[in-house]
């Protein structure tokens, strides 16, 4: 079958049959007290100051964290409780970073709605406003906030809305379970969007090792602008770029372009979902679908959690552990970040969690490149992996720009492929963070600068 | 759970592919050649075979842990295959001490002296073999089948005699004079296709070789009709195209710069058989192209996804 796809990938092993017919559970401890964590960063943009302080008492599904900043989206309780604190703690990335700890009183008493706070039901003209006060952020695990998103610049025509629905990461079924049980949410949700953008097609790409999916989408769906496209499974297709490509047709200009520059927006399955929420129930971002597999997990299951629970309790809901893992990975095991511990919560862009044994999460010794050019073959941005790692081990970071470094979508496909098992993305994440360090000080370089010479030329 | 958990960067699954089973592979696709040039040239070519895989792998492991006092790697077995080519590209009645030289030559002084593996600038097989073509020329083209030396089906061709020349049958399965691993057509071929089948190799470069190969033959015609085929199937052609020219570390990357390569390999080939002073071809073309290497991987970065189609990102030139 010659489904539309890309240039360039690989085929890891899927593991989605482990949870592929497990429907979603939902996981809502009712023991009191439990805590909850909020880290107040964590997303893409400004973090958040908090809006409670210790002691208050907050409701479920009240916001307790905002800010001003365009670029950021606000934080809500998904529990009533008690503050307890606000401290900093361990996040999935391993840092500590600032958070709300709340005491759960296991009674989730719902806070007013966010019509409510609108007073009115919502036009097409809040559509954004509401998006960014329910806090909705990319739920793929990018967590680019959704209402930057949905306002692209003025000259820019949004013809294509793409529900990225591909899910290529293996063993994550997040998307594909919301696709079989809430097919009409999402398909509502995708028309609210569209009618903020009322030129555009929307598009729902499903890679075809979903065939129920696909199945069920086009079953429900009986708008004519709305087509869904089953596309090549083929890793990393849900990439933002890749997905575009394999749509449309058309490649997003070099960074720091856009996709809004092709005139496409692309939003996961579980952020549309969010956004019919908001919109047809004024609820905020305050649960998420969380994939909890691994070759090392009793019974892998697809949960529905509120955020801020510890991601220990979601393995103990599965029955723990089968064997002892070596790696507890945040998301999935291409692009997912290896936790620390599992005292750490679910946050909103926690795609799964992933417990795997020696057998899967097998950690090489790095040998010499033998310039097979595997990476070469196998890179969805083009790029030269081997050529970019040289260049970042050499700290050529200039040359590492030079050869397009800062294009690298991190996907992972490269070092998947290596067979000297370089450890190439770790080099492109140095190289791409320390190209971004020298241009933060050449901008305060140059600003100091100006700020030099202004009471020179004054005199 | 008590145990330590292992925090690495992503992706956190890895492909089957290793340094090592890659090679264990390339060696069980040389296997039948091997096997058909022992039956078909003696049993002595065995011993050669031995005496070159033994020298590489030993010269490796002494270079590592007695003079540079680095990490061993002779375990990701790429010694055993420059032993194995080498041996494959050497007459059956070779010295074996000079196979063993050439062995020595090739893993210290093209492959170690450069870095190790991943590093040398020219296949080290190929090197070495050159290096005791120039060094021992009569050793080097001295064949006996059956008991009765005689020239290469190359070297007849060359000479203008055509009598003598094996069917193309016996050409396939390598009954004919020639070194130990490169008379056996079929088996070579068959090697080739597993490869590609298992992703070892990109079929690029070795049809790219041999179908520019026979073009040119036909337009650089010093014969008559059949020479095309025949020199397709002779002089080295295949073993060349399919298990050197395909050397991970001295070819291009890029497909454009594989392409750009094996079409160089084929001319030079095709240009130093008809006019050079050597019958064979294949070894010096490889040899010259691996050289140009670094300069085509420059020239044919492919186009970063989304960039401007006439290039966005400048070469600077190694700065």
């Amino acid at each position: 079958m010659n489904l539309p796809t890309f240039l360039g990938g690989v085929h890891p092993p899927e593991g989605k049959a482990l949870t592929e017919h497990k429907a979603i559970e939902l996981l809502r401890p009712s023991d009191s007290p439990r805590e909850f964590v909020y880290p107040l960063g964590l997303h893409i943009g400004a973090p958040c100051s908090p809006i409670v302080k210790k002691g208050d008492t907050v409701l479920a599904g009240q916001k307790i964290a905002d800010t001003d900043a365009f670029v950021s989206a606000p934080k809500y309780s998904a529990v009533s409780g008690t503050v307890k604190a606000i401290e900093p703690r361990m996040a999935f990335t391993g840092a500590m970073e600032m958070s709300i700890v709340i005491d759960s009183d296991g009674q989730y008493t719902p806070a007013p709605s966010l019509h409510e706070a609108l007073g009115h039901k919502p036009t097409p003209a809040d559509y954004v406003k509401l998006i960014r006060e329910s806090g909705l952020v990319g739920l793929g695990g990018a967590c680019f906030p959704t209402h930057v998103k949905l306002s692209p610049p003025k000259d820019k025509i949004i013809h294509h809305v793409i529900i990225n629905a591909a899910e290529c990461e293996p063993f994550l079924n997040c998307d594909n379970r919301l696709m079989l049980e809430s097919p009409d949410e999402i398909l509502r949700g995708l028309e609210f969007v569209l009618e903020i953008f009322p030129q555009a097609e929307g598009v729902i790409a499903i890679e075809s090792n979903k065939p129920e999916a696909i199945q069920t989408m086009t079953e429900h769906n009986k708008n004519p602008k709305i087509r869904i496209m089953p596309l090549k499974v083929k890793y990393p297709q849900g990439a933002e770029k890749m997905i575009i490509w394999s749509v449309t047709g058309q490649e997003v200009p070099v960074v720091p372009a856009l996709p809004a520059d092709v005139g496409c927006i692309v939003l996961n399955t579980r952020t549309v979902w969010q956004i019919w929420a908001a919109i047809e129930k004024g609820q905020p971002v305050t649960e998420r679908i969380v994939t909890v597999s691994g070759d090392a997990v009793v019974e892998p299951k697809n949960l529905q959690v509120p955020l801020g629970l510890s991601t220990r309790e979601l393995v103990n809901a599965c029955g723990g552990f089968s064997e002892e893992p070596v790696k507890i990975i945040s998301g999935g095991p291409m692009m997912g970040i290896a936790m620390r511990s599992l005292d750490v919560p679910v946050v909103k862009g926690t795609s799964g969690v992933l417990a795997l044994t020696k057998k899967l999460a097998y950690v090489a010794e790095e040998s010499a490149c033998i310039r097979c050019g595997k990476c070469v073959e196998v890179c969805p941005m083009h790029l030269e992996p081997t050529t970019l790692d040289h260049f970042v081990r050499r700290r050529q970071y200039a040359e590492f720009e030079a050869h397009g470094g800062m294009n690298c979508i991190e996907c992972g496909s490269c070092a998947y492929t290596c067979p000297a098992s370089r450890h190439l993305v770790q080099s492109y994440k140095d190289g791409k963070a320390s190209v971004n360090a020298a241009r933060r000080k050449a901008a305060a370089e140059a600003k100091a600068k100006a700020a030099a010479e202004k009471p020179a030329e004054a005199k | 759970m008590n145990t330590k958990l292992t925090v690495s960067t992503s992706p956190h699954v890895h492909s089957e592919f290793t340094t090592r089973n890659i090679m264990g592979m390339v060696i069980l696709a040389l296997a039948p050649a091997g096997i058909m040039g022992v039956y078909f040239l003696g049993l002595r070519s065995l011993g050669v075979i031995a005496a070159c895989i033994l020298a590489c792998v030993v010269s490796e492991w002494v270079w590592q842990k007695y003079v540079m006092h680095t990490k061993i790697t002779v375990n990701d077995l790429s010694a055993v295959v420059t032993g194995l080519l080498l041996a494959y590209n050497l007459p059956p009645t070779i010295p074996i001490w000079m196979a063993v030289v050439g062995s020595v030559f090739a893993i210290i002084i093209v492959k170690q002296f450069y870095g190790g593996i991943g590093c040398n600038i020219v296949n080290p097989a190929l090197a070495a073999r050159a290096m005791m073509l120039i060094s021992w020329p009569s050793a080097m083209t001295t064949w006996t089948i059956n008991g009765i030396s005689g020239p290469t089906p190359l070297a007849a061709m060359k000479a203008g005699s055509v009598a003598g020349l094996p069917s193309i049958c016996d050409m396939l399965m390598g009954n004919m004079a020639g070194c130990i691993g490169e008379t056996s057509s079929l088996l070579l071929i068959m090697g080739g296709a597993y490869l590609v089948w298992e992703g070892v190799l990109s079929a690029r470069i070795p049809l790219t070789y041999i179908l520019t190969k026979a073009i040119l033959s036909a337009l650089f015609n010093h014969g008559g009709g059949m020479y095309p085929i025949h020199e397709m199937l002779t002089g080295g052609l295949l073993i060349g195209a399919i298990f050197m020219a395909t050397d991970y570390t001295t070819s291009p990357m890029s497909e454009k710069g594989q392409y750009i390569y094996a079409a160089g390999c084929a001319l030079l080939t095709a240009l130093i058989r008809t006019w050079g002073g050597y019958p064979e071809g294949v070894s010096f073309s490889i040899l010259i192209m691996n050289i140009a290497v670094p300069l085509i991987d420059q020239y044919t970065t492919p186009r970063v996804l989304g960039a401007p189609k006439n290039g966005y990102f400048k070469r600077t030139g190694g700065k």
